[in-house]
């Protein structure tokens, strides 16, 4: 599989053998169900379709949607960090920790951020120099991290932050509903499209996931480009940190414990390929809004809790499972048909 | 974006961001500090609403139960005590929850609640403050919360249902030890963490009550288990040699005591040495039928849960307001008077010894 002769802005289908007429883009189908989805749920489901609503739910994906951009470039590369969750929890507990020694938060807040570049690059470095897989290295990054926030924090809870930041993390627009965040999360959603989408940069992510030494040999220097994904992701993991502190007022070395699981879902759902190569912003971001949007509905119909985790999760195998059958369908029909 | 292009603007970015932190650090000086925020309004705000003792609890009240996750048997036990409640008021009581007890894991359930109108919330919070903002867009969509087993800050509900004062619970394990060794003879305690702070304090309160009440009962020592299974029975195996003359173990953690028992139960100290403290009956059935504990205590969940429906419904009722010295009657377990800071005391905490085991099950 060569990847230069892809569609800038429309990567193929995951994993699909055979390119004949013309593909949808990435992420179009699970955008399409998206939209059904809050079709059907505005009709049938008492309270889902209002301004108030639809604040909590918009809440709910912001650090999801944050951590997944970067997130997404990486595990189009072929790799995966599952260390941010715990990079959220350090972010929060040192962030705790600098208020508590007397530093003003816009201080602290670049601080935070350069320490979650160090992070990343912890990662990056131990994956591309060394050359762990960066499964494993983040598996144990995932651990390390938030040992190291129970030792900043311990079992404590910083809750002082000021009033005019904890309450500007649940402000809305106007009368809309929709949270004042969306607007600079909408920024860096565009710029990361572009960069993967339109540039020479993100099309040779696509290269290296689909082959590193292919990759390799056209020039591209691989081991830099995933170093500095990884402390991008570091960084952006670190700014979901201090949002996640202010949105719910409250630092602890716990925070956003499991998260990583849900931004991984939302990537995976979105039509990423987990192998690399593949997938599409866009998808990613319905990927989020979907699986948060079902979460709401059910809970709004009183759905219990663990029903939930049995539907997102049955969810989330049908969405890695139903491309890996659609191409192998299509490429059988795609063998008889000359035969016939 | 541009820092991947070539590796002289990589190292460009990188040195203009930490540039740019120093910057801003020391720019910041005069920035947002700690403490700066000073008189932070509403303690309690009880003001303007009056209450009205003799309001009718209206019918149909929607009372949602929110524990710290579910699946937990304590909680079940409250939520079934709350359920009595809500039907005995002709309300609708409903549990919803998150199936795991982190910080912020509440915060979509409460949410939701707020999204469904619901009239009463009754909730244990996971966190003190990071509930807080959900439960304030509750209570300005007209909900009463209710906090029962973990607050959350005073200003972020009506009224805590605190299920005993450390008085209560220092005073029942140590009437209970001296009821059982003639209220004379050595006894150690056998504690969680060393800087556990319920802990430390019920001892402290334990000390002080048993040198007034008890002068011959005397505590030799106090040891620490760290709330873990294994170091727990090791220590109490470490006191009974230490103290030969030991008459008793008090262990104030459910950890401990079990350990405890267990310890006891298979050596020859068992019936000889007392062993009292907090713990769930179910953890302690198998050592009361056996003869090795007599009786210990807890608050009982049960009536935490129903303490906490009546008073969510007399908030929704205007029977109260959280203000304190209002009063109001809950059910069979009688009147309760709102104390300082809205919090409620459920009462004594409930011994449990042979004859009333079985009736329960947490």
């Amino acid at each position: 599989m060569t990847v230069e002769t892809a569609p800038a802005p429309a990567a193929p289908a995951p994993a699909a053998p055979a390119r004949r007429g013309p593909t949808l883009p990435s992420g179009s189908v699970i955008t399409t169900f998206l939209v059904l989805f809050l079709v059907v749920a505005a009709v049938s489901v008492e309270g889902f379709a209002s301004t108030r609503n639809a604040g909590f739910l918009l809440l709910d994906v912001v650090v999801i949607a944050l951590i997944a951009l970067p997130l997404t470039l990486v595990v189009v590369t072929g790799e995966i960090d599952l260390s941010v969750a715990s990079t959220v929890g350090l972010s929060s507990a040192v962030m705790g920790q600098l208020w508590i020694a007397g530093l003003p938060l816009e201080a602290i807040v670049p601080l935070v951020l350069v320490l979650g570049g160090v992070l990343g690059a912890v990662n990056g470095f131990l994956v591309t120099r060394l050359g762990l897989p960066s499964l494993a290295v983040t598996i144990g990054t995932l651990a390390l991290y938030r040992g190291l926030a129970f030792v900043v924090l311990g079992d404590q809870a910083v809750a002082d932050f000021p009033r005019a930041w904890t309450t500007w993390a649940i402000s809305s627009i106007g009368s809309t509903g929709i949270p004042t965040v969306v607007v600079p999360l909408l920024v860096l959603v565009v710029v990361t499209a572009v960069v993967l989408h339109a540039t020479p940069v993100g099309r040779s992510l696509y290269a290296m996931g689909n082959s590193e030494d292919a990759a390799r040999f056209s020039g591209i220097d691989v081991a830099r480009t995933k170093l500095w994904l990884f402390v991008a992701t570091g960084v952006v993991s670190a700014l979901g940190g201090v949002y996640w502190t202010l949105r719910y007022g409250s630092a602890r070395a716990d925070n956003a414990t499991g998260l990583e699981l849900q931004v991984v879902a939302a990537i995976l759902l979105g039509g990423v390929s987990i192998f690399g190569g593949s997938g599409g912003l866009l998808g990613v971001i319905a990927g989020a809004l979907l699986l948060a949007s079902v979460r709401n509905a059910l809970q709004l119909v009183n759905v219990p809790s663990d029903v939930l985790n049995i539907v997102t999760g049955v969810l989330l195998i049908t969405a890695v499972v139903a491309p890996q059958v659609t191409a192998r369908v299509k490429g059988r029909l795609a063998r008889r048909r000359p035969a016939s | 974006m541009s820092l991947f292009l070539t590796s002289r603007r990589l190292r460009g970015g990188l040195t203009g961001v930490a540039v740019a932190a120093v910057v801003l650090t020391t720019a910041a000086c005069g920035g947002t500090t700690r403490g700066e925020e000073e008189g932070s309004s509403s303690g309690g705000d009880a003001a303007g609403a009056s209450a009205d003792p003799d309001a009718e609890i209206p019918a149909d009240l929607a009372i949602a139960f929110l524990p710290k996750q579910l699946n937990n048997p304590y909680f079940d036990v409250a939520a079934a005590g709350s359920e009595r409640a809500a039907g005995e008021i002709d309300g609708e009581f409903s549990q919803v929850g998150p199936s795991e007890a982190s910080a912020s894991s509440q915060v979509s359930y409460i949410n939701t609640l707020t999204q469904q109108g619901a009239d009463v919330i009754l909730t244990s919070a996971n966190d003190p403050n990071a509930i807080c903002s959900a439960l304030d867009q509750a209570r300005s969509g007209g909900a009463s919360v209710v906090t029962f087993d973990s607050d959350t800050s005073p200003e972020c509900r009506d009224v805590f249902i605190n299920q005993a004062t450390p008085e209560g619970i220092a005073e029942a394990q140590i009437d209970l030890m001296a009821e059982q060794i003639g209220g004379a003879g050595q006894v150690a305690i056998l504690s969680a963490t060393a800087n556990a702070t319920n802990q430390n304090t019920w001892i402290e309160l334990m000390t002080e009550y048993a040198a007034s009440e008890y002068p011959d009962l005397e505590i030799v020592a106090t040891v620490y288990g760290d709330d873990e299974d294994e170091k727990s029975f090791q220590e109490t195996q470490g006191l009974l040699q230490t103290y030969p003359e030991l008459k008793g173990i008090i262990s104030p953690t459910t950890v401990g005591i079990s350990a405890a028992a267990r310890y006891l139960s298979g050596s020859e100290y068992k019936g000889r040495v007392a062993l009292t403290g907090l713990g769930t009956p179910n953890q302690m059935r198998e050592y009361v039928q056996d003869g090795t504990v007599t009786a210990f205590a807890l608050w009982n969940p049960e009536d935490l849960g129903y303490l906490a429906a009546y008073a969510g419904a007399a908030l929704a009722a205007g029977q109260i307001t959280g203000a304190e010295g209002e009063t109001f009657t809950a059910g069979d377990l009688g009147e309760y008077e709102v104390g300082a800071d809205g919090e409620i005391v459920l009462g004594e905490p409930t011994v449990f010894n042979a004859d009333n085991i079985d009736d329960f099950d947490f």
